[in-house]
């Protein structure tokens, strides 16, 4: 389980709320609202106080690379650092990139030529081929159409009843009606749960 | 040891080739000629005073004088630095990175060379140690300068890409590596074309000197060779330094990119 105390940063009030393996929360608000900020802190990618543990494991007496290797991030803009789509693999897989309707032979495509859509489940896949315990997603289906979308949710959903928890950023109503569950509403900074 | 004394009258008329490109300046309207000008002054004015307090220096051989030069040339030379950063650190680090790495390198290498190679009597006389120090500081702080500048452009625009290395776990070292890399080999890369270069395409200017104050050409050409391994020697040793301890700075414990500590 994941348990976040009293998590904050500049631009984010302080945030408590669990997410239990296998379970999926989303999270929604308007635009510059602080969801992403919240899924960085957890990520421990920004200064942040408070207290995150993961299993009753604390997030403090960890490393940060052990941290994020189970509790991996998936940005809205995902970053890439090598000229190839393979090289950004520990194990290029046809496979898996078929399930979400990638075309074979994609590890050696170049990255500068895929479209954002592209990008967006390949680096979705890069972070599930690390096999994290929790996923933080942020619009991980925003630049998709119906058919990957469904794709996604699909793998995610099997992810999950493998027992990963996820946090899922989503401005997309039907999608998180789709996925059901709890809900995290972010506004100016301050994070409640729905319905809380 | 011959050579040609130069008149007043013969450096007038070498000021003749600044007056014309003023002219070109006004004729085509490249507005220039303002700051030429003020650049020639300035480089007389410097050079005159540079000439004065040289004399005075080799003729006082003290050890506190000739460090007490070195400390300001090594001031000067990290303000520079500073000054050519796009994006600086932020607080002190932004003058002290750059000024200690030049400080080191510059200081290990110039004494290196006068206690093991030139071994004047004594060591610190400044006739060696102050020219051959403004040699190394000059193309070090070019190093250091370029290197520095390269690693913050880099790290600011490639954030995306460390921060996503971050995020699957990758350690800061890791991540970084390549902005390290592409820091680290702009900042050598004027000195490596520089000794490509040297002897075919340019005669250095130190070499050049010394050949016109009436040195034979292959004591010239030495003492060259060994003043263009003090350079690469230094500069390496300088960039390393800077772009290691800048990347320390604009990483932390957590291995987290900390872009709030530029400007």
């Amino acid at each position: 389980m994941l348990k976040i105390d009293g998590l904050c940063r500049p631009g984010l009030q302080p945030a408590s709320f669990t997410l239990a393996a296998g379970e999926c929360v989303v999270v929604q608000g308007a635009s510059g609202a602080g969801k992403s900020l919240l899924l960085r802190a957890i990520a421990d990618l920004d200064p942040n106080q408070g207290r995150v543990s993961l299993d009753g494991h604390d997030r403090a007496e960890m490393a940060a690379t052990a941290w994020r290797a189970r509790v991996g991030y998936v940005p809205a803009e995902p970053g890439w650092w090598a000229d190839r789509v393979d090289a950004h693999f520990l194990n290029w897989n046809d496979s898996l990139a078929r399930r979400l309707n990638l075309p074979d032979g994609m590890g050696t495509a170049m990255v500068v030529q895929l479209s954002t859509g592209e990008r967006q489940r390949l680096a979705l896949l890069r972070a599930l081929e690390r096999q994290p315990h929790v996923l933080l997603l942020d619009e991980p289906t925003a630049a998709l159409d119906a058919t990957a979308t469904a794709l996604v949710e699909e793998l995610l959903a099997e992810r999950r009843a493998g027992g990963m928890a996820q946090l899922w950023v989503s401005h997309d109503a039907d999608q998180a009606a789709r996925l059901g569950g709890r809900r995290l509403v972010v506004e100016h900074g301050r994070v409640r749960e729905e319905g809380a | 040891m011959t050579y040609i004394r130069l008149e007043l009258m013969d450096i007038a008329l070498a000021g003749i080739l600044v007056l014309v490109n003023g002219a070109l300046s006004l004729a085509l309207g490249l507005g220039i000629e303002r700051k030429l000008l003020v650049a020639s002054v300035r480089m007389v004015v410097q050079l005159l005073l540079v000439g004065l307090v040289l004399t005075w220096l080799f003729a006082t051989v003290s050890p506190w004088l000739t460090l007490g030069v070195a400390l300001v040339m090594v001031l000067f030379a990290g303000h520079e630095i500073m000054a050519r950063q796009d994006r600086r650190l932020k607080g002190l680090w932004a003058y002290g990175l750059g000024t200690g790495c030049m400080l080191l390198a510059a200081g290990v290498v110039t004494l290196f060379a006068l206690t093991t190679q030139l071994k004047p009597e004594p060591w610190y006389d400044p006739r060696y140690a102050i020219p051959l120090l403004g040699m190394v500081l000059g193309n070090t702080m070019t190093g250091i300068a370029l290197g520095l500048n390269t690693l913050t452009a880099h790290v600011s625009l490639r954030r995306n890409a460390i921060e996503a290395r971050l995020a699957l776990g990758d350690s800061s070292h890791q991540a970084t590596m390549p902005v390290v890399r592409q820091a680290l080999s702009t900042a050598l890369t004027p000195i490596i074309n520089s000794m490509a270069a040297t002897g075919v395409v340019s005669l250095p200017g130190m070499m050049t000197g010394q050949i016109l104050g009436g040195v034979d050409p292959v004591e010239a050409v030495k003492y060259q060779i060994l003043i263009m391994f003090l350079i690469a020697g230094g500069t390496g040793l300088g960039a390393v330094a800077a772009v290691m301890g800048g990347i320390n700075r604009l990483t932390d414990h957590r291995h987290r990119v900390r872009l709030d500590r530029l400007r």
